[in-house]
């Protein structure tokens, strides 16, 4: 009765480069995974720099009320500041002789409007910092949400086929089908403009609430994660050790949750940092767009958005933004291949004992 | 009735553009010089960034990005004289002869055209023309105004309500070149109504439904292409004999183009560079400086007969308390909007709703530090002393703006002032495309919006009336230019008796909208905060620059060559 038998699923044991078998014998694959990410030192140098930017956008206030003295949200047109001992207007006058166009001030590369204000006169140091919680609050929040979701979904589907399997596929299918920028518009146009926000039972959401974007980005991209993890499913709820639970009488509970589940975690650990990567470009190609966070709550795409508008006098108000987009999504992914590396044995050269 | 972000981006998006695409521009005429000193021949090339939203049909239209373009092609029985400053607002005659007296107490105007005109077609202009004009601008039963300016001709209304069995017979009669207008009721704006381009003279022959480009007219251009990802061309009407240098002037360049496409930046660039003319759409922010201080001598700057302002709903809280809206406007700092908006060369600070050089302007601030007839500062003691009393602190208040840099940059002005006077205060930044719809409609429960408007025509009606009138109020409907839904019965009064004043003596009558403004003012509908100004910007090649108040730069009056 081949499919009652037991077997071991492999004698093979996966190395990581520069790794002998001794090193990893006795090892529970949790530990051998939280071992070989931390001997990659560049997947450890892109989880330093993402929690540097973390770190940073955390002490926001601390910049802004200590160090800038500023209130980042609040328009300062006709405010002054003191470079270089001198008292200047946040907003100066054009020049030439038609006196045209009102500029912010410029970077002053001091603790007060360190690379300068935007069109309202704000500290765009100040605001990146704050802007950098609300980007993370939403781009890790709408993963996390993203990934459960699909997590859910994907071991139903897989572990109850047929029917259920057919209709949430195809519902995934069906938000797939859509491109994703169109998708998050859409929602994003609708739920915003709600007049008292969203209301589901006794959950109650402001349309100004960020868990507006981050629920929207987390429905569009939960396909991309709830395909692979059905994939595993489908392979998982085959094997030797679930079959034996069913023979013991356990329940579809049990098989999903306890035997399914802890086998195909790995799978969506692998995927949650470049989750977050997408997410955050994705909050910010929104928020860029008018349609994420909403002023005068700042993120990384509003500031840009801001600095459009100042691009060929004050161009350090988009790049700033810029630069902490590009870091911060270039460390998750390298921390995601680093995750990978050391999560997917397929990934590795396999060497028998 | 005029929605001012049309209007508004009308004008700031028309771009008279390029030479004949590519090289085939500077073939053209000899040059000669006009009796007024331009250089006649050339090819005029403008910028703008799109083609104008909506219809291109002259009766349905409603931008001045076309109407800027019209008035060389086509004329109207009267029309605004073509000329720079408050001579700008003059109605003169154009196919009309002369500009009539009404009679029967002001219902009948009967105007003479002028002979030997005629169309780009060849046509000769006569009455019927006229008149099928305007049963057409009823039968294509989309023109904007026909049910709010054109309905006062009898029959009028019941073209409005079934228009394909339009056909005017009692309000419009002609006899040969002689054309009689039967009003059912007196209307003191009904000159200033001929003149606007809804009403300008087609060919009988043109058909009752939406045209694809504007038909023949009997201006000096006439309309070759209407390409509305590409370009607007228009070349010299053959058949055009000045007749009226103040109506309708011969124009100076052979071949006047508009061309679509470019960023707002790289329209800034081409001027720069004298690969165009002039940019339709006003320049960007960042690039003010820049042309002020290298290209001084290429800019102009006008003030325009708009008023830009944030409209309280009085009927909603917190704002439907005197006290919280006057309170509001006090501690407006009406300097940090302007420098908002570009700086004091750009935009002039208000209190009130009439722009200045406008009839029934009479200046007027009482929300002010040291109250005098001008905006000075902004008195915050008084302001919050005000709000104190209103008792309406802690209330939430909806900031609603559109998501324009510069109208997104004022809502956020707003934000942080309401806040420091105690407001639970955030804003909503909506598409420019839906805002204006969605903040007239009571339907929304507005607060507090963004807005701005245009004149149509030089009357104070426009504003007043228009904007903060009674009969201007539609519930529940997108278009409701009553923003504030503000509506006294005593001021409406002396709205309705100043327009009757208007039709035998206009000067008394803007004594009384003048009384009528500061009326309003006083009961603060809009924290009023600036009027703007328009900024030209020009290629070397141009000469002779007009501005008229009524359309704006005068292309055809300048010559490049």
């Amino acid at each position: 009765m081949a499919e009652f038998a037991f077997e071991p699923e492999s004698d093979q044991v996966h190395l990581a480069p520069g790794e002998t078998p001794r090193e990893i014998q006795g090892k529970s694959p949790w530990q051998l995974a939280g071992r070989r990410l931390v001997r990659n030192r560049i997947a450890m140098a892109s989880l330093g720099l993402f929690l540097l930017i973390v770190v940073l956008c955390l002490l926001a206030p601390v910049y802004a009320h200590h160090i800038a003295h500023t209130d980042p949200f609040a328009s300062n047109i006709s405010g002054t500041t003191v470079v270089n001992g001198k008292r200047v207007d946040i907003i100066q006058q054009g020049g030439g002789g038609l006196g045209l166009g009102e500029t912010p001030i410029g970077p002053t590369w001091q603790t007060n409007y360190f690379v300068g204000a935007d069109n309202s006169g704000r500290d765009v140091m100040a605001r990146t910092l704050y802007g950098g919680r609300n980007s993370l609050e939403i781009g890790v929040s709408s993963a996390v949400l993203c990934c459960l979701i699909a997590l859910v979904l994907g071991v139903i589907a897989g572990f109850f086929r047929r029917t259920t399997d057919a209709i949430l596929s195809r519902t995934m299918d069906l938000i797939w089908a859509f491109p994703v920028y169109l998708l998050a518009i859409s929602l994003a146009t609708v739920l915003l403009t709600k007049e008292n926000g969203l209301q589901w039972g006794p959950i109650h959401i402001s349309s100004s609430s960020l868990w507006v974007t981050t629920t929207i980005i987390a429905i569009v991209y939960v396909p991309y994660v709830y395909r692979p993890v059905r994939g595993e499913v489908l392979s998982v709820r085959e094997k030797e050790y679930v079959e034996a639970s069913v023979s013991q009488g356990a329940s579809n509970w049990r098989l999903m949750f306890a035997e399914i589940l802890p086998n195909i975690i790995t799978t969506v650990i692998v995927l949650l940092p470049l989750m977050i990567a997408t997410t955050v470009l994705t909050e910010s190609a929104l928020s860029f767009l008018g349609i994420g966070v909403q002023p005068p709550q700042a993120s990384w795409g509003t500031i840009i958005d801001d600095g459009q508008a100042l691009l060929y006098t004050r161009p350090a108000v988009a790049i700033v933004p810029g630069i902490f987009i590009v870091a911060t999504v270039l460390s998750l992914n390298v921390l995601g291949d680093g995750v990978r590396d050391a999560l997917d044995p397929r990934a590795k050269v396999r060497v028998r004992e | 009735m005029k929605r001012s972000v049309i209007l508004f981006s009308a004008v700031l998006a028309l771009v008279l553009v390029a030479a004949g695409c590519g090289g085939s521009s500077k073939k053209s005429s000899t040059t000669s010089t006009t009796a007024s000193g331009g250089t006649k021949g050339g090819v005029f090339i403008g910028l703008a960034n799109a083609a104008p939203p909506g219809s291109p049909d002259p009766q349905v239209n409603y931008t001045a990005q076309e109407w800027q373009l019209l008035i060389m092609t086509h004329d109207g029985l009267v029309g605004f004289k073509r000329a720079s400053g408050t001579e700008g607002t003059k109605i003169v005659p154009d196919l009309a002869e002369s500009i009539p007296k009404p009679t029967n107490g002001g219902k009948t105007w009967t105007f003479k055209l002028r002979s030997g005109i005629k169309f780009s077609n060849g046509q000769t202009l006569t009455g019927n023309d006229v008149k099928a004009t305007f049963v057409r601008l009823f039968k294509i039963g989309d023109s904007p105004n026909a049910g709010t300016w054109y309905n006062v001709i009898q029959g009028g209304d019941g073209c409005v309500k079934t228009p394909a069995s339009c056909t005017l017979d009692k309000g419009i009669t002609v006899n040969g070149n002689t054309v009689t207008f039967h009003l059912a009721r007196q209307d003191p704006e009904f000159l200033d109504q001929l003149a606007m381009p809804f009403v300008l003279i087609l060919p009988a022959s043109t058909p009752d439904k939406n045209v694809n480009i504007p038909p023949a007219g009997t201006g000096p251009y006439k309309w070759v292409q209407y390409a509305p990802t590409k370009q607007i061309k228009l070349v010299r009407n053959p058949f055009f004999k000045e007749w009226s240098k103040d109506a309708q002037p011969a124009g100076n360049p052979d071949v006047i183009l508009q061309k679509f496409g470019l960023s707002v930046e790289a329209e800034v660039t081409a001027v720069e560079n004298n690969q165009a003319d002039w940019m339709f759409d006003p320049p960007p922010a960042d690039r003010l400086n820049e042309m002020g201080t290298k290209y001084a001598n290429r800019v102009h700057i006008n003030p325009l007969t708009a008023t830009y302002y944030f409209a309280f709903n009085v009927n909603e809280p917190p704002f439907n308390n005197l006290k919280a809206r006057q309170g509001v406007n006090f501690a407006t700092d009406r300097n940090a909007l302007v420098k908002i908006t570009g700086g004091p060369k750009l935009a002039v600070p208000t209190c009130q709703v009439l722009p200045p050089n406008f009839p029934g302007y009479q200046q007027y601030c009482p929300y002010t530090k040291n109250p005098s007839a001008k905006w000075t500062a902004p008195d915050l003691t008084k302001a919050k002393q005000l709000i104190a009393a209103s008792g309406t602190k802690g209330a939430s208040v909806k900031v609603n703006t559109d998501t324009t840099d510069t109208d997104k940059a004022l809502g956020l002005y707003f934000v942080g002032l309401l806040r420091s006077l105690g407001y639970k205060a955030t804003l909503q930044a909506l598409s420019s495309d839906i805002q204006y719809s969605y903040i007239q409609n009571s339907k929304n429960h507005v607060q507090f919006a963004f807005s701005d408007w245009y004149q149509d025509y030089p009357a104070a009606s426009d504003f007043l009336n228009i904007l903060l009138g009674c009969g201007s109020i539609h519930p529940n409907s997108n278009s409701s230019p009553n923003i504030a839904q503000f509506c006294d019965k005593g001021i409406q009064a002396k709205m309705t008796q100043a327009a009757s004043t208007g039709i035998t003596d206009p000067a008394a009558a803007n004594k009384q909208w003048a009384q009528v403004d500061k009326e309003v003012t006083d009961q603060a509908p809009w924290v009023s905060m600036y009027n703007p100004k328009y900024v030209d910007f020009l290629s070397t090649r141009v000469k002779g620059y007009q501005f008229s108040p009524q359309w704006f730069f005068l292309i055809a009056q300048s010559s490049v060559k």
